[in-house]
């Protein structure tokens, strides 16, 4: 965060130093992309934070825990598909998950899902892709952690 | 007047936290807080990262990046989009608009996609949080098993889309 805004900051300045009209040509276009882009993104935020509330951590500690087999798999799969949650978030649940009793191959496919496929995030990845390329890359991302933990089960 | 009804329903969302707030309804107030904490991560980077972006496009020229990174980059182009991605940071919403840039720039099917691979996984600042919780085994196994993975699902896109009139829109 810190070395984004010093690298920003940099840029700024060495742009300005450049050339001032091609400095402000390119702030006004960054601006306006973000402000076109922010009411989908509050939208998705908002829906991420009620569903991060509504999954309860003990529950998925009991559905994908020792014993569960494919049930495990699925839900893994399942939550981790509805959106995407930052590293931050991710992490510390999955370190809990673990002390839990759920299998390293489940956690992978979590975590994979967490982070590469959103379906509530599917509205901002669809400004950029379109609709139909956001899906694919996010059913493909799907199988692609499957696959994962699947590897992940095999070594560990 | 439509500019201001994209704002209805982020409005009515804040009104009702407000209002949870007011009258102690816990499941308003947990769900308030979610939100604040995602809001506080994506206003403190996105604007940056769109600011660089309109910098970057204003003065990068298209020539040099697509020589590096486009169609006949070959492996080279590969391992630059994740180097590149791998020294990043921020959720995966904040890789659509670079991944934008670097196509305008360029760069090819594969490596958009391969880019967005690795930035969701593989990222350098979280597989430090990775090897904290889950430890180093761990995160290095799922790196290494995971970055085929991406790998092949750029040639797939790539060989999918590549008939097509395939784009990565402006937002």
């Amino acid at each position: 965060m810190k070395l984004l805004s010093i690298f920003t900051g940099l840029f700024i300045i060495v742009s300005l130093i450049f050339n001032r009209q091609k400095t402000w040509e390119g702030v006004k276009k960054g601006a306006a992309m973000f402000l076109r882009l922010l009411p989908t993104l509050i939208l998705m935020l908002v829906l991420v934070s009620i569903v991060l509330y509504l999954i309860p951590e003990e529950k998925l500690a009991k559905y994908m825990g020792e014993g569960s087999g494919i049930a495990g798999w699925a839900t893994a799969a399942l939550f981790g598909s509805v959106a995407l949650i930052p590293g931050f978030i991710a992490y510390p649940l999955c370190g809990i998950l673990v002390k839990g009793g759920v299998a390293y191959s489940v956690i992978a496919v979590f975590i994979t899902t967490l982070m590469m496929t959103g379906f509530l995030t599917l509205p901002v990845e669809a400004k950029f892709f379109g609709w139909k390329i956001s899906v694919i890359r996010n059913l493909i991302s799907l199988a692609a952690a499957l696959l994962i933990g699947l590897f992940m089960g095999f070594f560990l | 007047m439509k500019k201001f009804q994209k704002y209805i329903f982020p409005l009515v969302f804040l009104v009702l936290i407000g209002l949870s707030y007011l009258f102690d309804f816990a499941a308003g107030e947990k769900i308030g807080l979610n939100f604040w904490m995602f809001f506080k991560e994506m206003i403190l980077f996105l604007p940056l990262m769109f600011i660089l972006i309109g910098l970057f496009d204003v003065w990068i020229p298209r020539k040099r990046i697509e020589k590096h990174i486009g169609k006949e980059s070959g492996w080279k182009g590969t391992g630059l989009v994740i180097l590149l991605a791998t020294l990043q940071a921020g959720p995966l919403y904040s890789a659509f608009p670079f991944a934008y840039i670097l196509w305008k720039k360029g760069c090819s099917i594969r490596n958009v996609f391969i880019y967005l691979g690795a930035f969701s996984t593989i990222k350098i600042p979280m597989l430090t949080f990775e090897i904290g919780f889950l430890g180093l085994k761990f995160s290095l196994l799922r790196t290494l098993i995971t970055l085929p993975v991406f790998i092949l699902i750029g040639y797939l896109m790539e060989w999918h889309l590549k008939d097509k009139d395939f784009e990565v829109k402006q937002p």
